[in-house]
Protein backbone atom coordinates (compact mmCIF):
# COMPACT_ATOMS: atom_id res chain seq x y z
CA UNK A 1 0.00 0.00 0.00
CA UNK A 2 1.10 3.31 -0.86
CA UNK A 3 2.29 5.82 2.12
CA UNK A 4 0.94 8.93 2.52
CA UNK A 5 1.79 12.28 3.01
CA UNK A 6 2.25 13.78 6.36
CA UNK A 7 -0.91 16.26 7.93
CA UNK A 8 1.35 19.15 9.52
CA UNK A 9 0.29 20.20 12.90
CA UNK A 10 -1.92 23.64 13.08
CA UNK A 11 0.43 26.32 12.26
CA UNK A 12 0.46 29.90 10.51
CA UNK A 13 1.87 30.18 7.09
CA UNK A 14 4.21 33.33 6.27
CA UNK A 15 2.81 35.34 3.30
CA UNK A 16 5.30 37.90 3.33
CA UNK A 17 9.46 37.62 2.78
CA UNK A 18 11.05 37.93 6.26
CA UNK A 19 14.04 38.66 8.59
CA UNK A 20 12.05 36.87 11.29
CA UNK A 21 13.11 33.39 12.49
CA UNK A 22 10.59 30.81 10.70
CA UNK A 23 9.91 27.10 11.33
CA UNK A 24 9.77 24.34 8.82
CA UNK A 25 7.27 21.55 8.86
CA UNK A 26 7.66 18.24 6.28
CA UNK A 27 5.34 16.86 4.20
CA UNK A 28 6.89 13.71 3.79
CA UNK A 29 8.36 11.81 7.14
CA UNK A 30 11.84 12.51 8.10
CA UNK A 31 14.26 9.68 9.69
CA UNK A 32 13.37 9.69 13.75
CA UNK A 33 15.90 10.83 15.71
CA UNK A 34 16.76 7.41 17.32
CA UNK A 35 16.96 5.55 13.35
CA UNK A 36 19.99 7.53 12.19
CA UNK A 37 22.84 5.35 12.19
CA UNK A 38 26.52 6.67 12.17
CA UNK A 39 26.26 6.67 8.79
CA UNK A 40 23.15 9.11 8.85
CA UNK A 41 24.94 11.51 11.58
CA UNK A 42 28.08 11.44 9.49
CA UNK A 43 25.63 12.69 6.25
CA UNK A 44 24.41 15.85 8.71
CA UNK A 45 28.09 17.04 9.12
CA UNK A 46 26.95 18.81 12.06
CA UNK A 47 25.67 16.68 14.84
CA UNK A 48 23.18 19.25 16.43
CA UNK A 49 21.35 19.11 12.21
CA UNK A 50 19.63 15.43 14.00
CA UNK A 51 17.38 18.05 15.37
CA UNK A 52 16.14 19.42 12.55
CA UNK A 53 13.62 17.67 10.36
CA UNK A 54 14.48 19.23 7.14
CA UNK A 55 18.11 17.62 7.59
CA UNK A 56 16.59 14.15 8.98
CA UNK A 57 14.56 13.84 5.47
CA UNK A 58 17.58 14.39 3.42
CA UNK A 59 19.12 11.95 5.41
CA UNK A 60 17.48 9.08 3.64
CA UNK A 61 19.72 9.59 1.01
CA UNK A 62 22.65 10.37 2.80
CA UNK A 63 25.10 10.18 0.13
CA UNK A 64 23.27 12.99 -1.32
CA UNK A 65 22.91 15.35 1.74
CA UNK A 66 26.47 14.80 3.00
CA UNK A 67 28.28 16.29 -0.51
CA UNK A 68 24.98 18.62 -0.66
CA UNK A 69 26.35 19.96 2.71
CA UNK A 70 29.80 19.84 2.20
CA UNK A 71 29.47 22.16 -1.60
CA UNK A 72 27.20 24.61 0.85
CA UNK A 73 29.68 25.22 3.21
CA UNK A 74 32.69 25.69 0.85
CA UNK A 75 30.52 28.10 -1.49
CA UNK A 76 29.22 30.29 1.42
CA UNK A 77 31.89 29.62 4.09
CA UNK A 78 35.49 29.41 2.83
CA UNK A 79 37.42 32.42 4.02
CA UNK A 80 40.04 32.49 0.51
CA UNK A 81 39.23 35.73 -0.67
CA UNK A 82 36.54 36.32 -3.72
CA UNK A 83 33.68 37.40 -2.81
CA UNK A 84 32.61 39.21 0.81
CA UNK A 85 30.33 36.81 3.46
CA UNK A 86 27.82 39.25 3.52
CA UNK A 87 27.41 39.04 -0.87
CA UNK A 88 27.28 35.71 -0.90
CA UNK A 89 24.04 36.13 1.26
CA UNK A 90 22.86 38.32 -0.70
CA UNK A 91 23.60 36.10 -3.61
CA UNK A 92 21.37 33.48 -1.97
CA UNK A 93 18.61 35.41 -0.50
CA UNK A 94 18.05 37.36 -4.13
CA UNK A 95 18.24 34.18 -5.50
CA UNK A 96 15.58 32.82 -2.75
CA UNK A 97 13.43 35.81 -3.62
CA UNK A 98 13.23 35.54 -7.44
CA UNK A 99 12.05 31.67 -6.53
CA UNK A 100 9.85 32.35 -4.04
CA UNK A 101 11.29 30.61 -1.16
CA UNK A 102 9.99 32.34 2.23
CA UNK A 103 12.12 30.49 4.50
CA UNK A 104 15.31 30.70 2.55
CA UNK A 105 14.66 34.12 1.79
CA UNK A 106 14.54 34.52 5.64
CA UNK A 107 17.50 32.75 6.51
CA UNK A 108 20.44 34.49 4.15
CA UNK A 109 18.53 37.63 4.14
CA UNK A 110 19.60 37.42 8.09
CA UNK A 111 22.97 36.35 7.32
CA UNK A 112 23.29 39.25 4.82
CA UNK A 113 21.76 41.87 7.32
CA UNK A 114 24.32 40.47 9.64
CA UNK A 115 27.34 40.36 7.88
CA UNK A 116 26.86 43.61 5.63
CA UNK A 117 25.22 45.82 8.50
CA UNK A 118 23.03 47.26 5.69
CA UNK A 119 19.45 45.93 7.11
CA UNK A 120 17.84 48.55 5.60
CA UNK A 121 18.55 47.24 2.25
CA UNK A 122 18.47 43.70 2.85
CA UNK A 123 14.71 44.29 3.90
CA UNK A 124 14.14 46.33 0.96
CA UNK A 125 15.05 43.55 -0.96
CA UNK A 126 12.68 41.51 0.56
CA UNK A 127 10.10 44.26 0.64
CA UNK A 128 10.12 45.25 -3.02
CA UNK A 129 11.60 42.33 -5.08
CA UNK A 130 14.46 42.12 -7.13
CA UNK A 131 13.85 45.15 -8.69
CA UNK A 132 14.61 47.36 -5.52
CA UNK A 133 17.67 49.90 -5.84
CA UNK A 134 20.13 49.06 -3.52
CA UNK A 135 23.14 50.91 -4.94
CA UNK A 136 24.83 49.97 -8.39
CA UNK A 137 27.45 46.83 -6.70
CA UNK A 138 24.43 45.17 -4.59
CA UNK A 139 22.20 45.64 -7.77
CA UNK A 140 24.98 44.32 -10.28
CA UNK A 141 25.05 40.97 -7.59
CA UNK A 142 21.23 40.52 -7.27
CA UNK A 143 20.73 41.04 -11.19
CA UNK A 144 23.31 38.32 -11.97
CA UNK A 145 21.71 35.99 -9.36
CA UNK A 146 18.50 36.60 -11.13
CA UNK A 147 19.40 36.42 -14.47
CA UNK A 148 21.06 32.95 -13.56
CA UNK A 149 18.56 31.04 -12.28
CA UNK A 150 15.46 32.11 -14.89
CA UNK A 151 15.20 29.50 -17.22
CA UNK A 152 15.92 29.20 -19.55
CA UNK A 153 19.21 30.64 -18.19
CA UNK A 154 19.86 34.68 -18.76
CA UNK A 155 23.37 34.96 -17.42
CA UNK A 156 25.17 36.40 -20.20
CA UNK A 157 28.72 38.61 -20.70
CA UNK A 158 27.14 41.90 -19.99
CA UNK A 159 25.98 40.53 -16.38
CA UNK A 160 30.04 39.58 -16.08
CA UNK A 161 31.10 42.97 -17.40
CA UNK A 162 28.48 44.42 -14.82
CA UNK A 163 30.28 42.78 -12.08
CA UNK A 164 33.41 43.33 -12.99
CA UNK A 165 32.52 47.35 -13.18
CA UNK A 166 31.31 47.20 -9.82
CA UNK A 167 34.57 45.89 -8.71
CA UNK A 168 33.97 42.29 -8.49
CA UNK A 169 37.24 40.35 -9.77
CA UNK A 170 36.93 36.72 -11.46
CA UNK A 171 37.01 34.77 -8.07
CA UNK A 172 34.26 36.74 -6.70
CA UNK A 173 32.28 36.61 -9.87
CA UNK A 174 32.28 32.98 -9.52
CA UNK A 175 31.53 32.93 -5.54
CA UNK A 176 28.52 35.07 -7.27
CA UNK A 177 27.98 31.97 -9.72
CA UNK A 178 28.21 29.65 -7.56
CA UNK A 179 25.82 31.00 -4.49
CA UNK A 180 23.08 31.58 -6.77
CA UNK A 181 23.37 28.45 -8.67
CA UNK A 182 23.68 26.55 -5.34
CA UNK A 183 20.50 28.31 -4.11
CA UNK A 184 18.91 26.85 -6.91
CA UNK A 185 19.48 23.53 -5.63
CA UNK A 186 18.07 24.67 -1.92
CA UNK A 187 15.20 26.33 -3.02
CA UNK A 188 13.59 23.13 -4.74
CA UNK A 189 14.04 21.36 -1.68
CA UNK A 190 12.96 23.61 0.66
CA UNK A 191 9.58 24.74 -1.50
CA UNK A 192 8.54 21.19 -2.41
CA UNK A 193 9.31 18.86 0.69
CA UNK A 194 7.49 21.16 3.37
CA UNK A 195 6.69 24.38 4.17
CA UNK A 196 7.32 27.22 6.76
CA UNK A 197 5.56 28.21 9.57
CA UNK A 198 5.62 31.45 11.52
CA UNK A 199 6.79 30.18 15.08
CA UNK A 200 4.87 30.05 18.11
CA UNK A 201 1.83 31.19 15.97
CA UNK B 1 38.98 17.29 -14.90
CA UNK B 2 35.57 16.58 -13.16
CA UNK B 3 32.17 16.64 -14.90
CA UNK B 4 31.90 20.11 -14.46
CA UNK B 5 35.54 21.21 -16.31
CA UNK B 6 34.34 18.74 -18.70
CA UNK B 7 31.36 20.10 -19.38
CA UNK B 8 32.47 23.79 -19.64
CA UNK B 9 35.90 23.24 -21.00
CA UNK B 10 38.38 24.03 -18.08
CA UNK B 11 41.60 23.21 -19.14
CA UNK B 12 43.97 22.01 -16.28
CA UNK B 13 46.21 24.91 -15.76
CA UNK B 14 43.63 27.74 -17.15
CA UNK B 15 42.47 30.86 -15.36
CA UNK B 16 39.01 29.06 -14.46
CA UNK B 17 40.83 25.90 -12.81
CA UNK B 18 42.73 27.99 -10.55
CA UNK B 19 39.31 29.89 -9.61
CA UNK B 20 38.10 26.24 -8.67
CA UNK B 21 40.88 25.39 -6.81
CA UNK B 22 39.59 28.19 -4.59
CA UNK B 23 37.02 26.44 -3.57
CA UNK B 24 38.49 22.91 -3.57
CA UNK B 25 35.52 21.70 -1.11
CA UNK B 26 32.35 22.75 -3.90
CA UNK B 27 34.62 21.55 -6.20
CA UNK B 28 35.07 18.24 -4.86
CA UNK B 29 31.89 18.03 -3.08
CA UNK B 30 29.90 18.81 -6.56
CA UNK B 31 31.23 15.99 -7.84
CA UNK B 32 30.58 13.62 -5.49
CA UNK B 33 26.75 14.84 -5.40
CA UNK B 34 26.96 13.95 -9.25
CA UNK B 35 28.46 10.53 -8.27
CA UNK B 36 25.69 10.22 -5.34
CA UNK B 37 23.11 10.84 -7.71
CA UNK B 38 24.20 8.97 -11.14
CA UNK B 39 26.80 6.38 -9.88
CA UNK B 40 25.81 5.71 -6.39
CA UNK B 41 27.13 2.92 -4.56
CA UNK B 42 23.90 1.10 -3.75
CA UNK B 43 21.04 2.10 -6.70
CA UNK B 44 18.60 2.39 -3.61
CA UNK B 45 14.73 2.76 -4.65
CA UNK B 46 15.99 4.71 -7.88
CA UNK B 47 17.25 2.91 -10.71
CA UNK B 48 20.28 4.13 -12.72
CA UNK B 49 17.83 4.67 -15.80
CA UNK B 50 15.42 6.47 -13.98
CA UNK B 51 17.95 8.57 -12.84
CA UNK B 52 19.02 9.62 -16.11
CA UNK B 53 15.86 10.26 -17.23
CA UNK B 54 15.26 12.43 -15.23
CA UNK B 55 18.48 13.99 -15.90
CA UNK B 56 17.63 14.41 -19.54
CA UNK B 57 14.26 15.80 -18.87
CA UNK B 58 15.63 18.43 -16.52
CA UNK B 59 18.33 19.59 -18.37
CA UNK B 60 16.13 19.26 -21.26
CA UNK B 61 14.02 22.04 -19.95
CA UNK B 62 16.95 24.43 -18.89
CA UNK B 63 17.97 24.05 -22.70
CA UNK B 64 21.69 23.61 -21.62
CA UNK B 65 22.36 21.95 -25.12
CA UNK B 66 25.81 20.39 -23.95
CA UNK B 67 24.88 19.34 -20.47
CA UNK B 68 21.46 17.87 -21.62
CA UNK B 69 23.70 15.78 -24.42
CA UNK B 70 26.05 14.26 -21.66
CA UNK B 71 23.25 12.83 -19.32
CA UNK B 72 21.44 11.43 -22.70
CA UNK B 73 24.59 9.59 -23.73
CA UNK B 74 24.75 8.54 -20.33
CA UNK B 75 21.15 7.46 -20.59
CA UNK B 76 21.80 5.72 -23.81
CA UNK B 77 24.70 4.03 -22.35
CA UNK B 78 22.39 2.01 -20.12
CA UNK B 79 20.79 0.23 -22.59
CA UNK B 80 17.85 2.41 -22.34
CA UNK B 81 15.49 1.14 -25.19
CA UNK B 82 15.09 3.79 -28.17
CA UNK B 83 11.43 4.22 -27.16
CA UNK B 84 12.39 5.60 -23.86
CA UNK B 85 15.24 7.82 -25.56
CA UNK B 86 12.11 9.32 -28.10
CA UNK B 87 9.94 9.65 -24.91
CA UNK B 88 11.97 11.25 -22.85
CA UNK B 89 12.77 14.00 -25.66
CA UNK B 90 9.31 14.32 -26.16
CA UNK B 91 8.54 15.27 -22.86
CA UNK B 92 11.11 18.09 -23.03
CA UNK B 93 9.52 19.44 -26.28
CA UNK B 94 5.70 19.23 -24.92
CA UNK B 95 6.99 20.24 -21.34
CA UNK B 96 9.23 23.68 -21.93
CA UNK B 97 8.48 26.99 -20.71
CA UNK B 98 10.10 29.70 -18.60
CA UNK B 99 10.63 29.99 -15.04
CA UNK B 100 10.29 30.83 -12.21
CA UNK B 101 6.30 31.37 -12.01
CA UNK B 102 3.93 30.34 -9.25
CA UNK B 103 1.61 31.68 -6.99
CA UNK B 104 2.69 32.68 -3.27
CA UNK B 105 0.22 32.07 -0.18
CA UNK B 106 -3.06 34.18 -0.56
CA UNK B 107 -1.28 37.46 1.20
CA UNK B 108 0.54 40.70 0.25
CA UNK B 109 2.72 39.07 -2.22
CA UNK B 110 -0.60 38.10 -4.18
CA UNK B 111 0.28 41.02 -6.66
CA UNK B 112 3.50 39.12 -7.45
CA UNK B 113 1.47 36.16 -8.15
CA UNK B 114 2.50 34.59 -12.07
CA UNK B 115 0.21 31.46 -12.22
CA UNK B 116 0.97 29.28 -15.31
CA UNK B 117 -0.13 25.37 -16.02
CA UNK B 118 0.83 22.31 -14.62
CA UNK B 119 1.88 19.78 -16.97
CA UNK B 120 1.13 15.95 -17.05
CA UNK B 121 2.23 13.69 -19.85
CA UNK B 122 -0.43 12.88 -22.14
CA UNK B 123 -1.89 9.32 -22.21
CA UNK B 124 1.11 8.53 -24.86
CA UNK B 125 3.26 9.95 -23.46
CA UNK B 126 2.60 8.21 -20.12
CA UNK B 127 2.61 4.92 -22.25
CA UNK B 128 6.10 4.91 -23.05
CA UNK B 129 7.55 6.11 -19.73
CA UNK B 130 5.71 4.47 -17.67
CA UNK B 131 3.36 5.09 -14.55
CA UNK B 132 6.15 5.56 -12.16
CA UNK B 133 8.68 7.87 -14.33
CA UNK B 134 5.16 9.79 -15.87
CA UNK B 135 4.45 10.50 -12.20
CA UNK B 136 8.44 11.62 -11.54
CA UNK B 137 8.19 13.61 -14.82
CA UNK B 138 5.24 16.04 -13.56
CA UNK B 139 7.07 16.33 -10.47
CA UNK B 140 9.80 17.33 -12.04
CA UNK B 141 8.77 20.24 -14.10
CA UNK B 142 6.72 21.28 -11.49
CA UNK B 143 10.36 21.72 -9.72
CA UNK B 144 12.17 23.19 -12.63
CA UNK B 145 10.04 25.66 -13.72
CA UNK B 146 7.11 26.77 -11.15
CA UNK B 147 8.85 25.30 -7.20
CA UNK B 148 6.85 27.81 -5.36
CA UNK B 149 3.74 25.77 -6.67
CA UNK B 150 4.78 22.68 -4.80
CA UNK B 151 1.88 21.25 -2.10
CA UNK B 152 1.69 18.13 -0.68
CA UNK B 153 -0.58 16.61 -3.42
CA UNK B 154 2.13 16.17 -5.59
CA UNK B 155 4.57 14.27 -3.29
CA UNK B 156 1.12 12.36 -2.72
CA UNK B 157 0.69 11.37 -6.41
CA UNK B 158 4.52 9.96 -6.47
CA UNK B 159 3.54 7.84 -3.16
CA UNK B 160 0.36 7.00 -5.45
CA UNK B 161 2.59 5.94 -8.62
CA UNK B 162 4.93 3.71 -6.46
CA UNK B 163 7.45 6.18 -4.90
CA UNK B 164 8.43 5.52 -1.67
CA UNK B 165 9.78 8.72 0.70
CA UNK B 166 13.39 7.77 0.60
CA UNK B 167 12.80 7.59 -3.25
CA UNK B 168 11.24 10.89 -3.36
CA UNK B 169 14.07 12.74 -1.65
CA UNK B 170 16.37 11.11 -4.17
CA UNK B 171 14.26 12.63 -7.04
CA UNK B 172 13.79 15.63 -5.21
CA UNK B 173 18.00 15.29 -4.74
CA UNK B 174 18.33 14.78 -8.54
CA UNK B 175 16.33 17.60 -10.30
CA UNK B 176 17.66 20.00 -7.14
CA UNK B 177 21.00 19.23 -8.11
CA UNK B 178 21.01 19.29 -11.56
CA UNK B 179 19.13 22.62 -11.32
CA UNK B 180 22.75 23.65 -9.63
CA UNK B 181 24.89 22.50 -11.86
CA UNK B 182 23.89 23.44 -15.12
CA UNK B 183 23.92 27.16 -14.02
CA UNK B 184 27.30 26.44 -12.80
CA UNK B 185 28.32 25.02 -15.64
CA UNK B 186 26.31 27.72 -17.90
CA UNK B 187 27.55 30.42 -15.60
CA UNK B 188 31.36 29.60 -15.79
CA UNK B 189 31.56 28.94 -19.41
CA UNK B 190 30.19 32.90 -19.86
CA UNK B 191 32.65 33.82 -17.09
CA UNK B 192 35.67 31.67 -19.27
CA UNK B 193 34.65 33.12 -22.39
CA UNK B 194 34.73 36.63 -20.73
CA UNK B 195 38.22 36.20 -19.54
Amino acid sequence: MAETVLTPPAHVLPVAFTRDQLDWLPWVAPLAEAELTERHITALVDAARAKSPYFRLLARDPAALEARTRTDKDIFYNPDAGLPRAERELAAAATSRFNGCIYCASVHARFSATYSKRVEDVQRLLDEGIGADLGERWNAIVAASVALSATPIAFGPAHVQRLRDAGLDDLAIADVIQGAAFFNWANRLMLSLGEPAVPGA
Amino acid sequence: MDVIDRLVGIAPGSALDAIRARRPEARTHAEASYQALFAPAEAGEVSATERLAAAVFVVGLHGEATTAAFYRDALAATGAAPALLAAVDQAVQAAAGQGPFGRYPAGPLSVEDSPGPAWQPDAALRGALGARLAAAFAHLRLLVLHPRDAAPEHLQALLDAGWSTTGIVTLSQIVSFLAFQVRVVSGFRTLAAAS
